[in-house]
């Protein structure tokens, strides 16, 4: 095991054998699902009509005779149908932007607490941080997962937690010079702005003891790792994660960088054909589908996260016996994700709609720049929106980007363009146009 | 008095004043006097026309959005001061000036400018009775 340091006891379930390992899963999937047959009635009713019993799964192999999780079905029974635990066990919930303006609520016991404390410490170890690091933490605290589910991990590995947040770039490189910071937690692409930043001062990286970050919550490439690596002198790790299964701590690159591993002995995956939703073969890509395997509060069986990836079914080189998924390259909807915040095209639309009462012509343009994912909104201008003055056309503007920001609770830029100039395709428009070609996987 | 100013919206990139410009080149409308507004992102161009209607369905043809908005224009003493000498008769009406333009020819011996107001009958009322000519959409068509 290549480990600078010693590695923490939470981190000896990356090395379990492939037996043990199988053991541990088969034994927790029978439980969760007897759990979720006996509380969440939508898996109960489903399960009913398919005529399998809990007492069906006897391998691992039995999960494919189970029914899949849809990001609607969390939507549908909004906000506590598929808990499967009484409130009263329930110590925190979060939540993430949903297609209609309500949030997609996730709950966690206590007992998921610890887990993914647990799953973060391992995630945060094997990308080399330890007991007397400085992590400066600048995921997003509040609502999402980012935030809080580093700031766990990284208190309980014994390292010094800044709680930082996003935003305020300033006071971020003046703790991380001040603070004596080590290592640091953050969307790749905050990072990067910090990095610009810090290229543009007279201080540089020779004065700053920063030496890793875990990079996610948003999509990026091995281009972008490229450059941030060359640019300030750290090792940048990739890590996945959703709020649905459990936040940040679903997977995670080792110092190898080559490929994430999944904590399988939580998390059992499985890659399946997007529109059939038939098993692949390992180092096949398709669709990642995850079951929780210990999850009390939500458990999730067969979630279809619509990310497309692929198994590396070669052990790595690091010594974990976790299997290992390829970075994401791409999704089997049309879910975007936009500096950590999941962004689809009808939020965008309904938005439009409020402001204007009719829907005005409109485009989602994506771009990548410097590795990173760009979007812009497009609207036609129609006669009735035009005006002769300025100020009245900067004030729709500024309109239509607040009525996006309070539905997606993300800042958009709103572009008007002239009519007829969005490209229809049968006379309907094209909703999102995707130029991210260049160097869009890794 | 007033005289019509269409406006069309333009996005601010290379070649998008081309468009408008050769949609009444082809249909032989000749621009009176113009002027371009411009933000980061978009444009407005203003437009005085004689066959302001005629353009106008031209324009929309072609796929403009256009807007029709009431302006006037004003004769103004050419020399120092001139100007200044509107101004000062307007400043206690509270009325505002929205925006405003030069005219490429001059009138006799006076300058003409193009003057956006956001009540447009109250300023020929209160520039009338102060002596300002606000020039006719005809007396304007026959100069230019």
């Amino acid at each position: 095991m290549p480990h600078a340091t010693p590695i923490h006891p939470d981190s000896y379930a990356d090395f379990l054998t492939r037996d043990e390992l199988a053991r541990i899963q088969l034994h927790r999937l029978q439980n969760i699902v007897a759990l979720s047959y006996a509380k969440v009635e939508l898996f109960r009713r489903r399960m009913q009509a398919t005529g399998v019993k809990p007492e069906d799964i006897r391998s691992l192999a039995d999960v494919a005779r189970l029914p899949f999780t849809e990001k609607s079905d969390l939507r549908d029974t909004y906000p506590y149908g598929l808990f499967a635990c009484p409130m009263q066990d329930v110590v925190r919930l979060h939540a993430s932007s949903g297609t209609t303006g309500k949030p997609i609520v996730v709950g966690y016991t206590r007992e998921d607490m610890k887990v993914w404390t647990s799953v973060m410490v391992r995630t945060l170890s094997a990308a080399g941080f330890h007991k007397g690091d400085i992590v400066q933490n600048c995921f997003g605290y509040g609502l999402f997962t980012g935030g809080l589910g580093a700031h766990y991990g990284a208190e309980a590995l014994g390292a010094t937690v800044i709680p930082i947040s996003g935003g305020n770039t300033e006071r971020q490189l003046m703790v991380m010079q001040d603070f004596g910071v080590t290592c640091i937690c953050s969307t790749p692409s905050y990072f990067l702005h910090l990095i610009e930043t810090i290229e543009a001062s007279s201080r540089g990286f020779k004065d700053l003891k920063l030496r890793a970050g875990v990079f996610g919550a948003e999509p990026w490439t091995e281009g972008m790792r490229q450059r941030i690596e060359e640019r300030s002198g750290i090792k940048a790790y990739d890590i996945y994660g959703l709020s649905e299964i459990i936040g940040p701590g679903v997977a995670t690159e080792c110092s190898c960088q080559c490929g994430l591993h999944v904590f399988e002995d939580h998390f059992l995956m499985e890659i399946v054909d997007p529109k059939t939703g038939r098993l692949m073969p390992d180092g096949e890509e398709g669709e990642l589908v995850l079951t929780t395997l210990s999850k009390q509060a939500i458990p999730m069986i067969r979630y279809r996260t619509h990310d497309i990836t692929s198994i590396i079914p070669e052990p790595c080189v690091c010594g974990r016996t976790l299997r290992r998924i390829r970075r994401i390259s791409h999704r089997s909807d049309d879910m975007m994700i936009i500096r950590g915040v999941n962004v689809f095209p009808s939020q965008i639309e309904a938005a439009l709609l409020k402001v204007e009462q009719t829907l005005p012509h409109y485009q989602i343009l994506l771009t990548r720049k410097e590795g990173l994912d760009q979007i812009e909104v497009q609207v036609e201008v129609t006669e009735e929106m035009f005006r002769d003055r300025v100020s009245a056309l900067e004030q729709l503007e500024k309109k239509l980007t607040h009525a996006i920001e309070h539905v997606v609770g993300l800042r958009i830029e709103v572009r008007l363009v002239e009519p007829k100039t969005i490209e229809r395709s049968q006379g309907k428009a094209k909703r999102v146009v995707d130029q991210r070609k260049e160097g869009s996987a890794s | 008095m007033k005289l019509k100013q269409l406006s069309v919206f333009l996005e601010n990139k290379p070649g998008r004043l081309m468009h408008p410009c050769k949609v009444l080149a082809d249909a032989g409308i000749d621009i009176l006097t113009l002027c371009m507004a411009d933000t980061e992102k978009f444009g407005i161009l203003r437009l005085i026309v004689q066959d302001w209607r005629g353009a106008q369905k031209v324009l929309e043809t072609a796929g403009c959005v256009v807007n029709v908005t009431d302006v006037l224009a004003l004769e103004i003493p050419d020399r120092p001061g001139g100007l200044m000498g509107i101004l000062t008769i307007l400043e206690p009406s509270q009325l505002n000036i929205e925006y405003m333009y030069a005219f490429t020819l001059k009138f006799g011996k006076n300058a003409v400018m193009i003057v956006r107001f956001d009540d447009p009958d109250r300023a020929i009322k209160v520039l009338h009775d102060n002596g300002v000519r606000v020039l006719k959409a005809v007396t304007f068509y026959e100069c230019a």
